[in-house]
């Protein structure tokens, strides 16, 4: 049983900066993934966990152990790849047992040939026997422990590769993208069968992954990584609802979120892609800030008017209970992706100029620098003032 | 009215199906027309310059044809069984063989630990290759001269060294029981370059992943890792070497001919330097051929062998 | 992904590794040195044991000039170049159109013909040889460099290899270049033969080196000095004119030897691949 600490760990090759000083706490059992675009650095940071590379600075705990400089042997750790690695020129049951033999025989005991007269070799060897096959079983790949693993199909391979990283029950699950080699349904039947081992085992596991929906619906908590650094840590609901940075908003979510640059016209007033936006008060005038707002947040409106963006529809993506609408909207660059209940929007066709309004509480505001700026009071709405007339006047 | 239209219809239908089909063989024979205009040349030279003598190498070796001569009948075995019982042929097969069995497991052998060791670092890898590759192509007749002078009695590097060293010397070429290993030894210097090579290319090939793995399985110290991984990663690449290489050995020639002349008496006597003798020096066509076809059964076959064992490489992909 | 870094070796296992590969390296290299070595002593020198390399006196530039002068050197070499190259020419001329032939078209025989090109593959050319000879004295062009050229016209390696290569071109190609108005053997010389440019120039190497070095053929082919490529001119040259005379012969044997070591040393990339590609494909 084995939390993990990550304390300022940096990994530079030659100048190029791979890791900079990423600090974390992993808590016991828990099912913690690093998400990122490829070349972000997470699986550097797996790799640097596992023990395969070495960090340029900072230190790393498993347990309550300091493992710098300790042998990736020695860590406790076990890793799935991503091409799961499996040897291919040993059966199944021997690559399951190869990290046991390593551990429980001696080097003399392991010689080929005459290792198995040794005193004491028999007996070890058959308890690994028995583990081997008692993991097998419970992956569901008793009956493959004969065959080699270019005899095996993608899923089959992958349980194989599990089944190695489970025999010898570690502290903790590396995973290193280990669906990505699956077709789209068998990668939604492992994640669950991931999950599910999860659960089974208690013990910490850290899964590396690129795709979002993998990390949304097996990790306890999610870990943004974006150019080497770690830019949020929560639950996946929180790294959704709450970003703390304009480029996770930007990561997560499907469709993308839609951010408009905008400019702080007066307390409690953005102005941005021909209208004006309700924004919490003390942000200073005149700055630039990050309008951000989720397809899901958009409703259908009426007429254009503040919070309300107007513009024509360039596309319409029919998914079934919802569509997704893309708006040019004039003065936002990128077209703004609205998702709507197929139901309500029925009369929508390409072409067509829409009206659509955003809750003020629903918008995500981003600082010129990236950062979230979160309300310290309540947002005013402007639609329901009064003497914001003047400003009406200025909506194009 | 509506009848005859649609017998004409279908009339059209059928002159224009026939006409599709007609053009369709149209284009199948100006397909083959060209395919065979272009291959033409390439087949005449494969029949005339490869098939037809192999043919002839067996109608010789199956008569009594001598060089010139107008007249020739069957004789069955009888060249074979000549070759068989001459002393000469047979020491020239053994001969061989020792050979190949000391220059195949020492060309691997050197050829794998040196491309191990080029492979484990990662300065001057090409510096590395390229030196011990330099044998490789060097024509040999050239550089058999030069060994001959390393191999000198008494002016050759080697025996000066040996005199030094205190180590009694030899007459390298000129002993019985040194000539044949001294050959291999030229050979493996020759081939372990070829061989190095192609294990540099298979030590390239196993994936990365397969060494972190072994990490993490613990298989971490230099020996398991060779054991766990790279041993039985070079399998498929190893055989192969080894079938080349044999390939190699056996047709030897190059060295004989400059430093041995199959000498002294038959002690350094091998197959094809005994072909080139009895064919072209002695013109003994029959005997030659006789050769000639046990040495093209013994290559035919290690390449077949080397065939199977390419396609059982799948498995491993 | 990550860029994986492999561990770096310790300092004494560095140390091993260079020390382990420059002393098998310098041994390799030995008869490469020596044979310099000799080239560039008087014959006192040579005949006094000494384990220096570099002569008391330099006498380079006599034995240089006894090996280009004594023995027609220059014309071995130039008989080499006009038989090399001649020979892969034609091989490429006659392989080139065969090969596309087996790999982008469809023709009743097809499989024969492939099947032929395999076993000519396996054949061993020095087997052949006999045939060759009398073949060669039929049309009565032994002696001539005719006849060193003529057994190896056709490259059954030659095919197998452009072959494979004209495969991976995409039958889109060739079909564009029909519509643009090509005849099949401008297909060929205009489109494949360019793609293929690198399995072209390693197929090169390969039939210039292995027909420069080689001894066999040449030996039953031809009789005339001034027809003979440079490993039996130099052979013939150890044998009747210098004998022990090792000054000469050396530095005629690094002559023959330069060319190739030179090409190698500057292309060592594309030698590699000659050599070794077909072999390991």
């Amino acid at each position: 049983m084995a939390g993990i600490l990550i304390d300022k760990v940096a990994k530079s090759f030659g100048a190029t900066s791979v890791l900079r000083e990423v600090s974390l706490a992993i808590a016991d059992g828990e099912f913690l993934t690093l998400l990122g675009p490829s070349g972000c650095g997470k699986s550097t940071l797996l790799r640097i966990l596992a023990g395969l590379d070495v960090q340029t600075s900072g230190s790393l705990s498993i347990g309550d152990r300091v493992v710098d400089g300790v042998r990736p042997k020695s860590r406790d750790v076990a890793m799935v790849f991503q091409s799961y690695a499996l040897y291919p020129h040993m059966t199944v049951a021997a690559n399951m047992a190869l990290p046991l033999r390593m551990r429980r025989l001696s080097s003399l005991q392991r010689l080929p040939m005459a290792g198995k007269f040794l005193p004491g070799t028999k007996a070890v060897t058959e308890r690994i026997d028995e583990d081997v096959r008692r993991t097998a079983e419970a992956l569901g790949i008793g009956h493959l422990l004969d065959r080699k693993p270019g005899q095996l199909s993608g899923g089959q391979r992958q349980r194989v590769a599990v089944g190695r990283a489970m025999v010898r029950q570690p502290a903790v699950f590396l995973m290193d993208e280990p669906l990505s080699n699956l077709d789209a349904k068998l990668r939604v039947q492992m994640r669950a069968e991931i999950k599910e081992l999860h659960k089974r085992l208690g013990v910490t596991f850290v899964y590396v992954t690129h795709d979002q929906s993998e990390a949304m619906t097996m990790s306890d908590r999610v870990a943004v990584m974006l150019d080497g650094e770690l830019l949020q840590v929560a639950p996946p609901q929180e790294i959704y609802a709450d970003p703390t940075d304009r480029r996770v908003a930007e990561f997560i979510g499907s469709p993308k979120i839609s951010i408009l640059d905008g400019i702080v016209e007066e307390t409690g007033i953005a102005m941005t892609a021909g209208t004006v936006f309700s924004i919490p008060k003390g942000i200073e005038l005149g700055s630039q800030i990050g309008i951000g707002i989720r397809p899901e947040a958009f409703v259908l409106a009426e007429k254009h008017g503040p919070n309300t963006l107007t513009g024509s529809i360039k596309l319409v993506e029919h998914m079934g209970s919802d569509l997704f609408v893309h708006l040019d909207v004039l003065g936002s660059g990128a077209p703004i992706i609205a998702r709507l209940l197929a139901e309500r929007a029925q009369h929508i066709g390409e072409g067509q100029t829409l009206h659509l309004g955003v809750r003020p509480d629903r918008l995500l505001l981003f600082a010129a620098d990236g950062m979230r700026i979160r309300p310290s009071s309540p947002t005013p709405d402007i639609t329901a003032n009064a003497n914001v007339l003047p400003l009406k006047e200025r909506v194009l | 009215m509506s009848l005859a239209a649609s017998t004409t219809a279908a009339e059209t239908g059928a002159i224009a199906s026939n006409g599709a089909r007609k053009a369709l063989q149209r284009h199948r024979i100006a397909e083959t027309f060209t395919a065979w205009s272009l291959a033409g040349p390439a087949l005449v030279f494969l029949v005339t310059l490869f098939f037809l003598p192999v043919f002839a190498v067996f109608a010789i070796a199956l008569t009594d044809w001598q060089f010139g001569a107008s007249t020739l009948s069957f004789v069955g075995f009888s060249n074979f069984k000549e070759v068989f019982a001459d002393e000469g042929f047979r020491a020239s097969f053994v001969n061989t063989i020792l050979y190949v069995v000391i220059v195949v497991p020492g060309t691997i052998i050197l050829g794998l630990a040196i491309a191990l060791l080029i492979e484990s670092g990662k300065s001057m890898r090409t510096f590395y290759r390229a030196i011990h590759f330099l044998p490789f192509m060097a024509t040999l007749t050239a550089m058999a001269i030069a060994w001959e002078a390393l191999l000198h009695p008494t002016i050759g590097l080697i025996n000066q060294t040996l005199v030094t060293l205190g180590i009694p010397t030899a007459n390298w070429l000129r002993d019985e029981d040194t000539v044949l290993s001294v050959l291999a030894a030229i050979g493996i210097w020759q081939n372990l370059g070829y061989a190095m090579v192609l294990f540099l290319a298979g030590l390239k090939s196993i994936p990365q992943d397969l060494y972190d793995a072994a990490d993490i399985d613990g298989a971490d110290m230099w020996l398991d890792r060779l054991r766990t991984v790279t041993l039985p990663m070079l399998g498929p690449v190893t055989m192969f070497v080894f079938i080349v290489v044999a390939l190699r050995a056996f047709e030897t020639f190059d060295t004989v001919q400059v430093l041995t002349q199959g000498g002294p008496g038959h002690s350094s006597e091998m197959l094809l330097y005994t072909l080139y003798r009895e064919s072209f020096q002695y013109l003994r066509t029959g005997y030659g051929s006789s050769v000639a076809v046990v040495f093209l059964i013994i290559v035919v076959a290690l390449t077949l062998i080397q065939a199977r064992v390419m396609d059982k490489k799948v498995h491993y992909q | 992904m990550s860029t994986s870094e492999p561990r770096g070796l310790t300092v004494p296992a560095a140390i091993t590794r260079h020390t382990v590969l420059l002393i098998t390296g310098a041994l390799i290299l030995i008869p490469f040195v020596w044979m310099v070595s000799l080239s560039i002593k008087p014959p006192g020198e040579i005949f006094r044991a000494s384990f220096s390399f570099w002569p008391q006196q330099f006498y380079g530039i006599e034995n240089y000039t006894r090996a280009l002068t004594e023995a027609p050197l220059p014309q071995y070499m130039l008989n080499g170049i006009i038989v090399c190259g001649s020979i892969v020419i034609l091989q490429v001329i006659v392989c080139a159109p065969a090969a596309y032939a087996l790999a982008k078209l469809d023709f009743p025989g097809k499989n024969l013909l492939f099947a032929m090109v395999l076993i000519a593959l396996i054949l061993p050319h020095e087997v052949l040889s006999l045939p060759l000879f009398i073949l060669g004295y039929q049309i009565g062009i032994l002696n001539t460099y005719g006849a060193l050229i003529f057994p190896y016209i056709v490259s059954p390696f030659g095919i197998f290899l452009f072959r494979q290569f004209f495969k991976t071109i995409p039958d889109d190609v060739v079909h564009a270049a029909r519509l643009d108005g090509l005849s099949e053997l401008g297909i060929v010389w205009k489109i494949m033969v360019p793609m293929a440019l690198p399995a072209i120039i390693a197929f090169g190497i390969f039939s210039v080196v292995g027909h420069w070095n080689s001894l066999f053929w040449p030996l039953i082919a031809v009789r005339d000095q001034n027809l003979m490529p440079p490993p039996l001119g130099i052979m013939a040259f150890k044998n009747e004119e210098a004998g022990n005379d090792y000054g000469p012969l050396m530095a005629a044997s690094t002559i023959v030897v330069a060319p190739l070591i030179i090409a190698f040393l500057s292309a060592q990339k594309w030698f590699v691949e000659g050599l070794t590609g077909g072999a390991v494909k």
